[in-house]
């Protein structure tokens, strides 16, 4: 994607959020995200966002874990190399409990946040644009993205209307890139010419 | 709005003053953007050369072999395991917090999780150690996984509670530094905005991940924390079970016992609490951290090292009562003649344990003792101790005197090399510690924030004319209201 043009509106207390957020959506504006520096819960029911599947994830990799765990071990013990352990039974599934857990719980643990990870887009060196750097820190910042057929003015006063501050048009890259936050890079830095 | 930020005046604040949540962001970075202080640069070279003893005590052993150490024909696990799972206990404090107490919704948990979870994350890092070293030929240390190799392939034997371990640590290590990490991400990002150095964005651009607290990612966020907290929990607790196992499934008495699992983890969270008292009552007064790590933190936690001591307390009563009344010759030698009797070349180490463990924290029934930060680290101290002595005591006085009077060993003491690998794990864990504090918000800033309009204290202020209403002005008032 592209550089996208967006009307931002900072908020600084919940209690005008939400209602914002709610009257925004009735107004028929698409919000394209409200970033904020820790989770409000109910925003993203607000903002009509769908419950995630990561749980589901997490619960297929969890059986994965359990089943690779099972089957390698009863693989290893019974039929690749047994061994008699003061004879007991070479299939001696209590005994495996233990790391059948442990690998359970790792593949799902690992499995989420890699997941979580990768629908986030969080790497080391990925960079994104951000609209206010103070969303991290105490203001909630609502991004409504622009068409065509926007009328400026309307969106700001609307916002303003609202109890948004320092409501402004801005231009933003919404895809992420590598790069890094010391030095000012952009997703399409140099555009080159066309040789015709 | 009213009804969400609703918490009732009895439940004292676990945010003092008067903070809005620009506030929190200042006092939470300000001992990260600024420059250490004196204090911070003595520790921290002090534990550097403490890990550097450390180091040198490990490579004479590896050099020399186990040979260094004094272990002998019946004692053949001594000051090592010992210490092996008297850290893997510490370790136990912080994913107990993080995880056990987010599914309890115990806000107070939010002062005090990261840096426990750091802890853990040490701790169990210095735990690892011991037992890799331990055997001797550490080059070799890959037996222990389950690779394709070309001996067979020879598989290890799953059957074994050692290989359980292998399994146990390894995975509560990674989903312990996950957890961590995760939670960490949205803070670090708001030290990487307020960046002004260069290194600074950099670094903690880097570290970042790219976080920008879009709604979608913090519900994803929420999500995992709550999923990861869930796995965590069952996990914390089968760590230290698997750990009471190495001893449980042998025959040795003084370890043959089923109340190990129970008994290894409540004194696994009880010697984990007191570190995470000994370090707090310590960082909270240096980085000037008392409004978010409150005399409430420090006395919900003190109630928790009472009650847990307590429960180690009964176990060790218990273990006597079934030695007596199991009537078993030789268990009944290992408690009664090579533990309680006084007299006994380790009965010292018996009461020091006694001592420590049960009756000391019992101070803890009084209100002011639980207020009281000095005598707060004093026992928080008190009970590693005492920690320390039960593993002990465990592990020696069970083995020192074996089946055959023949082989019961000469006294069993450490060399100067078992000593100082101990010592450098403390060198390890606290050097991972100031750098934590240095370089990490020691306080989970998105969490405080999360809380801090029910919870802190200017919020609860403004709630005391809710609490007059009577009911139906509250219902009136409040009812209707969902934040529509």
């Amino acid at each position: 994607m592209a550089v996208k043009k967006f009307i931002t509106g900072n908020f600084y207390d919940e209690a005008v959020l939400f209602p914002a957020v709610t009257k925004v959506r009735r107004a028929g504006y698409k919000i394209h995200d409200v970033y904020t520096p820790f989770p409000i819960h109910g925003l993203d029911k607000a903002m009509g966002l769908r419950d995630t599947g990561l749980h589901t994830a997490g619960f297929i990799y969890g059986i994965t874990g359990t089943c690779t765990a099972l089957g390698f071990i009863t693989w290893a013990l019974t039929l690749d190399w047994a061994i008699n352990f003061g004879g007991k039974p070479f299939f001696s599934l209590p005994a495996w409990i233990p790391i059948t857990f442990e690998l359970t719980v790792l593949f799902a643990s690992v499995g989420m946040v890699m997941t979580f990870c990768y629908l986030c887009q969080l790497a080391p060196f990925v960079k994104k644009d951000h609209f206010n750097a103070r969303s991290t820190d105490d203001t909630f910042v609502m991004a409504l993205e622009c068409t065509d057929k926007t009328n400026e003015q309307e969106v700001i006063g609307f916002l303003n209307n609202l109890g948004a501050k320092d409501v402004e048009v801005q231009y933003r890259e919404t895809e992420w890139w590598l790069g890094r936050y010391d030095k000012d890079t952009k997703r399409f830095e140099r555009k080159v010419e066309p040789v015709h | 709005m009213g009804l969400l930020r609703y918490e009732s005046q009895v439940r004292p604040p676990l945010v003092n003053g008067d903070k809005d949540y620009h506030q929190v962001t200042e006092d939470i970075c300000r001992p990260v953007e600024t420059r250490p202080s004196k204090a911070w640069w003595i520790g921290f070279i002090i534990s550097v050369l403490v890990l550097c003893f450390g180091i040198v005590s490990v490579t004479m052993e590896v050099i020399y072999g186990v040979n260094q150490w004094n272990l002998n024909k019946t004692v053949g696990w001594g000051y090592d395991i010992t210490n092996f799972v008297w850290w893997i206990g510490i370790g136990h404090a912080g994913t107990l917090i993080s995880a056990i107490l987010l599914l309890f919704r115990q806000g107070w948990r939010t002062g005090v999780n990261r840096a426990a979870e750091a802890m853990t994350i040490f701790a169990v890092i210095c735990a690892g150690q011991f037992p890799i070293w331990h055997m001797g030929r550490v080059w070799v240390a890959f037996f222990t996984l389950p690779y394709p190799n070309t001996r067979g392939p020879l598989w290890p034997n799953f059957n074994s509670p050692l290989l359980w371990d292998v399994f146990a640590i390894s995975t509560y290590f990674t989903v312990s530094l996950l957890f961590w990490y995760s939670g960490l991400i949205p803070d670090v990002a708001t030290l990487r905005d307020r960046a002004k150095l260069k290194w600074r964005k950099l670094f903690y651009g880097i570290a970042a991940f790219g976080w920008t607290g879009s709604t979608k990612h913090w519900q994803r966020h929420e999500a995992l924390s709550l999923v990861l907290a869930g796995l965590a929990t069952p996990l914390v607790l089968s760590v230290h079970t698997i750990v009471s196992f190495d001893f449980a499934t042998s025959v040795v008495p003084g370890w043959h016992t089923t109340i190990f699992p129970p008994y290894f983890v409540a004194g696994a969270i009880f010697s984990g609490f007191a570190m995470v008292q000994t370090l707090l009552v310590v960082t909270r007064k240096v980085l000037a951290l008392e409004d978010y790590i409150t005399i409430e933190h420090i006395e919900v936690m003190n109630k928790v090292i009472v009650l847990t001591g307590s429960i180690v307390g009964i176990a060790y009563l218990t273990e006597l009562f079934i030695a007596w009344y199991g009537a078993n010759t030789y268990e009944g030698f290992a408690f009664l003649q090579n533990r309680v009797n006084i007299n006994s070349p380790y009965g010292w180490a018996y009461f020091i344990m006694m001592g420590c463990n049960v009756l000391s924290p019992q101070i803890f029934w009084f209100r002011k003792m639980r207020r009281n930060l000095l005598v707060t680290f004093f026992m928080s101290i008190l009970v590693n101790v005492g920690m320390w002595f039960e593993r002990f005591v465990i592990i020696v006085t069970s083995v020192y005197r074996d089946y055959l009077p023949s082989s019961w060993s000469t006294y069993y003491a450490p060399t100067i090399w078992e000593v100082g690998f101990y010592m450098g794990t403390f060198g390890l864990f606290f050097t991972c510690y100031f750098l934590f504090s240095k370089y990490f918000p020691v306080i989970a800033l998105a969490e405080i924030k999360h809380i801090l309009k029910k919870n802190g204290e200017s919020f609860k202020e403004k709630m005391t004319p809710v609490e007059n209403e009577t009911l139906y002005e509250f219902v009136e008032k409040h009812g209707h209201d969902h934040g529509a």
